[in-house]
């Protein structure tokens, strides 16, 4: 128990240290920015800009600011939005964040499930015919660009089809559905490949053995003593799959119109809105510094073999 | 009596790159029931092979090219997938030699075990657990009831192959193939698996089929005795006959180089060679090469099974009449004497 | 009973005397030890997959290099009066191939109605400023190989000497460079790069380092592991018994037995950076135009693909052969060099 205690207490050091560098790396590139982030900045006399530069605070010191806008940070003050009439950053994301998730998990969770199921059928019938299709398909999931997909499900199913809308939030879970297969594509490909490699070696290995010499069928054993040992490493690629996942977002969700996180990233980049780059950045770091932690422990909890290294 | 198996001129060979394996060439042997037969040879002799093709559980690569299987008269090699998984475990069960890797790492001890008994039964979960917890204690895992619970890591290697028989026994088969149980133990815990594939064989009245390189085991265990080399059973007998009056010079070979407290180290003996590949074997006896006592006749033809005695046989051209008389090496001779005087001391304290 | 005597019977009396120890000779001679690249180069070719993406990515490679002779315009050329011209194969009447489109539910002849001469083909069309989409490609490819290959190199580099350094000295210097990694791996990647992309002038030089930034990371987890593993194999410790340099034993000993490894790896992180420069450019912030690459024109493209979708499908097409080629021809290599790699 001493043990664990000192071993989640590092962690989350390492944690809060990464959190804290990517801030301070964020704040000083937003602050080399060229330009302003003021709309119709060309218009705006040197006067207007001394005003804006004071309203906002941007006419102290460097550090000044900087240890400013830690501070801010703590207290889940992540400052006002330029761009959008002086909103704060943390009600704007607050707002957009839930499509993001949504359609995350259900791009995780069908991506997985599927790319599952046709590591298992590969394995099964390795090197056969089955097997090439499931790895081709798994191939060609990685090698093809989620924004790629996406353009072509769009053009097909919404543009020439007519089925699904083109974009937008507006159609409950009719809208989710061609945004969650572009995004699923990736974590498919990725489940599919590694669960393939993992139930091969599984599959010929001693107990497998004694399991047929159980008298089990093959479906049964795969199911169950294959999928069990399978199964508990591909937490580790969550964390990996969970990136994948929001940079395809931030494409994918532009290309779909749907109002969440990042669209709302490639709208800030493209119009310099320092407070909300810097926030979904920072928000992006801390998604994915505990999901790393997360699977970390997760499989330390449910893989008996290295729960017993870890109480050692 | 009706011999509970029997291996009626079984071919098998394996289809690889390098061309086609013939990993067991036509070999024949009965068992009876409540006996234990050892099949004793050097690494890639075919003794796992045959095991493998009795409980059919050969790699896609093989290919059965003759013979049967007859257990208790019905071929399990015509046997549909389905009954054969009835078979498998419920009928014939195996013990594999590595019992570091033959439990599934993230599943209980005990419900491995259960997994078995429901398999071959109809029974309530409680049941099945009770009678693995039952099993555990008869394969000698104390505080059983506790360890049901335990992963394979928290069992030292001794521990874990009397699980894996454990599971063997789960749905009481008639025959029990164990395919070098204690190879991969050390010595004290050789001997005391031995000691408990012994006393449930007594218990139960199985048949065991015992694999193994060494000759050392066997003696402790076996009731009869099948030699194998380059695929072919060349001596078979009781344990006695082949222990000491071996007639096969392959087999003088395997005993001599066997240490025994008599035997000064020095002089301990190995088979010149290494065992031939059995990719397109040359006609003849495969064993010639490596063999001291071969005869021209070895080249010709492969020697058939000559019978010694009622339940001896033995496959080198020395047996024929027409051979000249050759003395096997010292030590088998030896034995021999030791043992035809204790034989007579015990005839004459009867 | 029988077989015994039909046996016996192929024998002659004359044969039961002693073998004549012929013996040596039936020695079978082995076959000639095989070179580390001649078994690798024979394993490979059984695989057929990556024998023909081989092949396929010497063609791309070369055609791309081959941009400035190959490309029947300037890149950048533009011919107001012909824009968006489809596709026009000679010698092909296929719709989508002969120049016409379907406009308002009728076939019309662009290329007539542009006034474009007899003769003049454009094999991938022509985009919104008239400029040749089959040069455009060309150049674009060109562009987004070198950003991959440069990048694949720099990480290959910055990966071997950072992991090696670290599984060489080991004790704490070892853990402060884990520690190093452990934080840095934290970052959301492509944040990153975009981040540092507004920052930096847009070009093949910012690109590239925005790319290395965070992508030598895995490749220096491996190197070290790797190195770890082979520093206490007996070999290493005799060569260390015998007196050779830390520096000796990590260039002679370690690193040629980690290379078949680092190659996979290497040719796994060339897919992996063009996807980011794609990305990257569509997303608006890679490439700045008039320069071509394949994420600018599929950015160009996405914007009018549903009035021209040839102008987006043929760069996604494009992207989509030499990225599964890539992959491909990594996991062919992969299955050679480093069967248990599962990543």
């Amino acid at each position: 128990m001493k043990r664990w205690t000192k071993y989640i207490g590092t962690r989350l050091f390492y944690m809060a240290l990464t959190l804290f560098i990517i801030t301070s790396a964020t704040f000083f590139l937003m602050n080399a920015l060229p330009g302003t982030p003021y709309n119709n900045q060309d218009r705006l006399t040197q006067v207007q800009l001394d005003m804006l530069n004071k309203k906002y605070g941007f006419d102290q010191p460097l550090m000044q600011r900087y240890v400013n806008y830690l501070g801010n940070v703590l207290h889940g003050d992540f400052g006002v939005s330029l761009q959008f009439s002086d909103q704060p950053v943390a009600t704007l994301l607050g707002q957009r964040i839930g499509p993001s998730i949504q359609l995350g998990l259900q791009a995780v969770a069908f991506g997985t499930v599927i790319g599952v199921f046709l590591g298992v059928i590969a394995a099964m019938h390795q090197n056969r015919a089955l097997d090439v299709f499931c790895s081709l398909f798994a191939i060609t999931g990685r090698s093809v660009p989620n924004f790629v997909v996406a353009v072509l499900l769009q053009f097909i199913f919404a543009v020439t089809l007519k089925w699904l809308p083109i974009g937008l939030w507006d159609e409950g879970f009719r809208s989710t559905i061609l945004p969650t297969l572009a995004l699923s594509i990736s974590p498919m490909a990725e489940s599919c490949r590694f669960i393939r490699t993992e139930m091969v070696e599984v599959l010929s290995s001693d107990y497998i053995e004694l399991a047929r010499a159980k008298g089990m069928s093959e479906i049964r054993i795969a199911f169950t003593h294959g999928l069990r040992n399978g199964l508990i490493p591909l937490i580790t690629v969550l964390g990996p799959m969970t990136v994948s996942l929001m940079t395809g977002s931030l494409v994918v969700e532009n290309i779909f119109a749907i109002p969440g996180i990042g669209e709302q990233f490639t709208k800030s980049i493209l119009s310099n809105d320092y407070y909300t780059i810097m926030a979904v950045t920072i928000l992006f770091s801390a998604l994915l510094v505990s999901v790393i932690f997360l699977t970390d422990i997760l499989y330390q909890i449910i893989d008996p073999r290295v729960r017993i290294e870890g109480a050692k | 009596m009706e011999p509970i198996l029997q291996v009626n001129h079984l071919s098998v060979s394996f289809d690889t790159y390098a061309g086609k394996v013939e990993a067991v060439r036509d070999i024949s042997f009965n068992l009876q029931p409540g006996e234990t037969l050892a099949l004793v040879g050097e690494s890639g002799c075919g003794k796992s092979v045959t095991c493998r093709t009795i409980m059919r559980l050969l790699a896609r690569n093989a290919n059965i090219d003759q013979g049967s299987v007859l257990f208790r008269g019905d071929d399990l090699l015509k046997k549909s997938n389905r009954e054969m998984r009835a078979i498998r475990g419920g009928k014939i069960a195996m013990i594999f030699q590595d019992p570091m890797t033959s439990l599934d790492p993230t599943m209980q001890i005990g419900r491995q075990i259960a997994e078995a008994v429901t398999l071959h039964s109809r029974v309530s979960r409680r049941d099945a657990k009770k009678r693995a917890v039952q099993l555990l204690h008869q394969v000698g895992i104390e505080n059983p009831e506790k360890r049901y619970r335990q992963y394979p890591h928290e069992f030292s290697g001794g521990q874990r192959q009397r699980i894996v028989i454990a599971i063997a026994l789960a749905a009481n088969p008639d025959i029990l193939i164990a395919d070098e149980p204690t190879t991969a133990l050390d010595v004290t815990m050789q001997a005391q698996i031995l000691d408990l594939i012994k006393e449930i064989q007594k218990a139960t009245g199985t048949s065991v089929i015992f694999i193994t390189h060494d000759l050392g085991v066997v003696a402790n265990v076996a009731d009869r005795v099948a030699v194998m080399y380059a695929g072919r059973i060349i001596e078979i007998g009781t344990a006695d006959e082949v222990f000491y009056d071996p007639r096969h010079p392959y087999t003088w070979g395997l005993l001599a180089s066997m240490p025994t407290l008599a035997t000064d180290s020095e002089t301990l003996y190995a088979i010149p060679g290494t065992p031939p590949t059995l990719i397109h074997p040359a006609p003849g006896d495969a064993f010639a090469p490596r063999n001291a006592y071969a005869l021209e006749a070895d080249r010709i033809a492969d020697p058939p099974l000559f019978p010694v005695s009622a339940t001896h046989l033995a496959a080198t051209w020395l047996l024929d009449p027409r051979a000249p008389q050759v003395q096997p090496p010292e030590s088998i001779r030896l034995r021999a004497e030791e043992y035809r005087q204790k034989q007579s001391a015990k005839g004459a304290s009867l | 009973m029988r077989d015994i005597e039909q046996k016996r019977a192929l024998i002659p009396d004359s044969a039961f005397r002693p073998w004549e120890p012929d013996r040596q000779e039936a020695e079978p001679e082995l076959p000639r030890a095989l070179s580390f690249l001649e078994d690798s180069w024979r394993k490979l070719r059984k695989n057929k997959a990556a024998v023909v993406t081989m092949i396929l990515l010497v063609i791309i490679t070369a055609l791309a290099f081959l941009a400035p002779v190959l490309s029947p315009f300037d890149p950048n050329e533009q011919h107001l009066a012909w824009k968006n011209l489809p596709p026009k194969w000679p010698g092909v009447n296929m719709n989508g191939l002969n120049g016409t489109s379907t406009f308002r539910g009728r076939l019309v002849d662009n290329y007539a109605l542009a006034k474009v001469p007899e003769g003049q083909y454009f094999l991938f069309g022509t985009d919104e400023f008239g400029r040749d989409l089959l040069s455009r490609c060309l150049w674009g490819t060109r562009i987004s190989l070198t950003i991959a290959f440069i990048a694949a190199l720099l990480d290959l580099t910055i990966g071997i000497f950072y992991g090696l350094f670290s599984a060489m000295k080991g004790g704490r210097c070892d853990t402060i460079m884990q520690r190093i990694l452990e934080i840095l791996s934290g970052i959301p990647s492509l944040v990153l790069v975009v981040l540092m992309l507004l920052v930096f002038e847009p070009g093949i030089t910012s690109i590239i380092l925005a790319m290395v930034i965070s992508s030598w990371i895995p490749m220096a987890r491996v190197v070290r592991a790797e190195g770890l593993k082979l520093k206490s194999m007996e070999y290493v410790l005799s060569a260390r018994a015998l007196g050779a340099s830390e520096l000796k034993i990590a260039l002679s000993h370690i690193l040629p037995n980690i290379s078949g490894i680092v190659i996979v790896r290497a040719m796994f992180s060339i897919p992996t950076a063009i996807f980011f420069e794609t990305f990257l450019s569509f997303l608006g912030v890679g490439m700045k135009i008039p320069n071509a690459s394949i994420g600018t024109l599929l950015n160009g493209g996405y914007k009018v693909f549903k009035l021209y979708p040839y102008q987006m499908f043929i760069p996604a097409i494009i992207l989509c052969v030499i990225m599964l080629s890539f992959n491909l021809f990594a996991d062919g290599l992969r299955d050679v060099f480093d069967p248990k790699m599962k990543e």
